[in-house]
């Protein structure tokens, strides 16, 4: 009886009944997320290889990690890929959220379409812009000989500017229909009475986008962006589909170099410390939004 | 197709191998070929009879294995290239099946997915019994790994013996002990169109580097480029490059493992060399994963590349022309004067977690015996190349002049790695394309040979150390 009243008791109280309802979600956390960054953390601390456990080595793997030239120029990549493309994202999303928003004949058909590289899945699409992008047999590359305005098919992939550029082109079209689904949302919140209003002051289109829809839609840009950044951090399979990280480790981003190394390679530990880089930027970028959406409520 | 005594099994976990020795593998042909013609049954082919090639006479007694009650033996291996390779070797895996009362499910991945897959059960301690993995994969997990010495001496003394680079795959470095059964590899040769070199003034391709290199110049100048895959392709990237460096005498590492000896004069010269090659080439080649050049090549945009024999099986069954105009050969040799190439190898290994090794064990035996493995090399049109030198006479290498120069490749192979021993060190030098990325640099980087072979020297002393 007195086990019965007691454990009663610990239900009534708030805190106690909360952590009881959330221990089913921690504990999923605490397996599938937790376990394994720690994990993760740990490997990258050792010199293990795949199939033999290693010893404690410190920062070892970071400190090689750092005088090693392909890590840095996939750092440089990595860093370049994210910036070109979430700008490209950010931008061309919102202008397309902005075009959709308004009324016109057709409208849920071309929002259907935008979302198509969205829900397409990015090996197929991939694989498809592989095509695309082939040195040989490049659609672009046909047209453009056709027009005679190119004498030789474009090296897309095969030159270290050209591949870089190639990817992210091919990141920017997969990414944009989630920045316009996102804003479109958002826009649609907004109350139709303020742009009224500000047609009475005489507001220019310009005026409105800056002092209404920028303000009010800010929380949501920076959550969403948030998003995209982490996305396209640690993304993958885009990158190995169709470069490998090449030519010459042109377009190794931390993902697809962290994979080489730790699986391919079989250098596990070293492996872990790539991918432990992505973490620090992910963690400013998620504190940064958070900071911000903090002083906006 | 015959069954030999020793591919026979008997249910229920009894020793097969005592009861059936009493007739001798001869004796046996030499009755059963009489009973059948005896019996009039003829649609046997006369062929088919006299696969039966010397190596049959060794008369060696294979080592004895009790196959577990029920077992069920799990295989992991690569889904291959040519569609016959999985028909052939499933239907040899029922015949093994019907013969022993085991069961085997076969799974079949992509062929650069193994690696991963495969590292992970070894670390994680279970999953597959068998697996098909690529070059220095059992090196990386060493302890992991079941020891096939007596699988691999038996077949070694009944087959003609091992190549020496099988045994430089099979064996633990430094030891007598075989941690994988290296099964066949996926030879490469070079693949051209015999009507433009034969306008660019020769009868064939030249066999030395030199002459090679001149005849390409001049297949560019008809307007045949050549193609040689400079991007992360993981097998004909590497096989092409590594071939040119070590013809011209250069190597990754020496014998001992820690002297990286990439920065040489010989090396130097390889990369010279193959700013010439390039200048020979197709534009893109710096992008290209291992199907580029099957494709280039089958559009007939390229006049020579080197590949496997899948260009030549896909040429038999959808592309004629290309087909009648194909030929193959055997890299050419550079200045080393010897042959130094690299085809991808496949072994077999057995993890020691696995609840049967009796069955894999006798699983891996059944499938490398004339009888299956023969049939694998025929249909597969010599996708695989032998590693048991025996297998060298079978008469499937005879049906098709193109596919005979596969024979060669493992013969005339080094290791991954070379001079250096197997392992982590030589499995992260590959993965991370240290030989390719160094030829890349230098023809279409722009990097000056020396620079290149510099970088390579940095990159290199990471793993080996």
């Amino acid at each position: 009886m007195r086990v019965g009243r007691s454990s009663n008791k610990i239900l009534q109280r708030k805190e106690a009944l909360g952590l009881l309802f959330t221990a089913p979600a921690d504990l999923i956390l605490l397996l599938l997320l937790a376990y394994p960054f720690v994990l993760g953390i740990w490997l990258s601390f050792t010199d293990t290889i795949i199939g033999r456990s290693g010893g404690f080595v410190g920062l070892q793997n970071y400190i090689d990690l750092f005088h090693s030239e392909v890590f840095r120029l996939t750092a440089f990549n990595t860093v370049l890929y994210t910036c070109v493309a979430v700008f490209f994202k950010l931008v061309m999303g919102f202008a397309l959220a902005i075009v959709l928003n308004r009324d016109f004949k057709g409208k849920g058909l071309v929002r259907a379409i935008v979302l198509l590289p969205w829900i397409v899945p990015t090996a197929l699409s991939t694989i498809a812009f592989w095509w695309i992008f082939d040195s040989n047999f490049s659609c672009i590359s046909w047209l453009l000989l056709k027009l005679q305005v190119i004498r030789s098919p474009i090296n897309f992939l095969g030159d270290t500017i050209n591949a870089r550029a190639s990817v992210i082109i091919v990141n920017i079209w997969r990414g944009i229909p989630f920045f316009t689904i996102g804003l479109m949302a958002g826009l649609q919140t907004i109350n139709q009475t303020l742009y009224e209003a500000a047609d009475i002051d005489g507001a220019t289109p310009w005026v409105k986008f800056k002092s209404i829809t920028l303000p009010l839609i800010m929380p949501l840009l920076s959550v969403i962006t948030t998003f995209s950044i982490i996305w396209t951090f640690a993304d993958f399979q885009l990158i190995w589909i169709m470069t490998r990280g090449g030519p010459d480790n042109a377009t190794h981003i931390f993902g697809t170099f962290s994979f080489q190394r730790a699986i391919a390679g079989g250098h596990l530990g070293e492996g872990a410390a790539i991918s432990a880089f992505i973490f620090p930027v992910l963690l400013i970028s998620v504190l940064i939004t958070s900071k911000y959406l903090k002083r906006e409520s | 197709m015959f069954t030999l005594p020793n591919d026979i099994s008997i249910r229920g976990g009894v020793s097969w191998d005592k009861k059936v020795r009493s007739v001798s593998r001869r004796e046996f042909l030499k009755k059963s070929a009489a009973g059948l013609l005896g019996m009039g049954l003829v649609s046997v082919s006369m062929d088919s009879l006299f696969q039966w090639n010397s190596a049959l006479a060794s008369d060696v007694r294979p080592p004895e294995l009790r196959l577990e009650k029920n077992s069920v033996v799990k295989v992991l291996r690569w889904s291959g290239f040519v569609k016959s390779d999985e028909e052939v070797w499933n239907a040899n895996t029922k015949k093994w099946e019907k013969e022993t009362g085991g069961k085997v499910v076969t799974e079949y991945l992509s062929w650069e997915d193994v690696r991963s897959k495969a590292a992970m059960e070894a670390s994680v301690g279970a999953g597959h019994d068998i697996i098909l993995g690529w070059y220095d994969d059992p090196h990386l997990y060493p302890d992991k790994l079941l020891d096939v010495t007596d699988i691999a001496t038996y077949l070694g003394k009944k087959y003609g013996g091992w190549y020496p680079v099988c045994e430089m795959y099979g064996k633990l470095y430094g030891t007598d002990r075989w941690i994988a059964l290296p099964i066949g590899s996926a030879g490469i040769c070079i693949n051209y169109r015999v009507s433009w070199v034969k306008e660019a003034g020769y009868d064939k391709l030249p066999s030395d580097i030199e002459g090679f290199i001149k005849c390409c110049k001049k297949l560019k100048a008809k307007g045949h480029p050549t193609g040689f895959a400079l991007g992360h392709a993981v097998g004909d990237g590497n096989t092409w490059t590594h071939w040119w460096l070590w013809s011209f005498g250069g190597k990754a590492v020496e014998k001992d493992g820690k002297t990286i000896a990439i920065n040489s004069k010989e090396t130097i010269q390889a990369l010279d060399a193959a700013k010439e090659l390039y200048e020979t080439m197709i534009p893109g080649v710096a992008s290209w994963l291992d199907p580029h050049n099957n494709k280039a090549f089958l559009s007939g945009q390229i006049s020579v590349t080197s590949n496997g024999n899948s260009i030549f099986y896909a040429s038999m069954k959808k592309f004629p022309e290309v087909n009648k105009d194909l030929m193959t050969m055997n890299f050419p040799v550079g200045p080393v004067g010897r042959p130094s190439e690299l085809s991808m190898i496949s072994q077999a290994f057995i993890f020691k977690h696995s609840p049967v090794p009796n069955a894999a064990k006798h699983y891996l035996k059944f499938m490398f015996e004339e009888a299956q493995y023969g049939k694998w090399e025929s249909e597969t049109w010599g996708y695989i190349t032998q590693t048991l030198q025996d297998y060298y006479n079978l008469p499937a290498w005879k049906k098709d002049p193109r596919i005979t120069p596969y024979r060669e490749c493992v013969k005339r192979m080094l290791w991954n790695g070379y001079a250096g021993p197997l392992g982590p060190a030589s499995a992260a030098a590959m993965s991370e394309y240290v030989v390719v990325d160094m030829f890349a640099d230098v023809c279409v980087g722009g990097k000056s040979p020396k620079a290149a072979a510099l970088a390579a020297e940095k990159k290199l002393r990471k793993f080996y150390r």
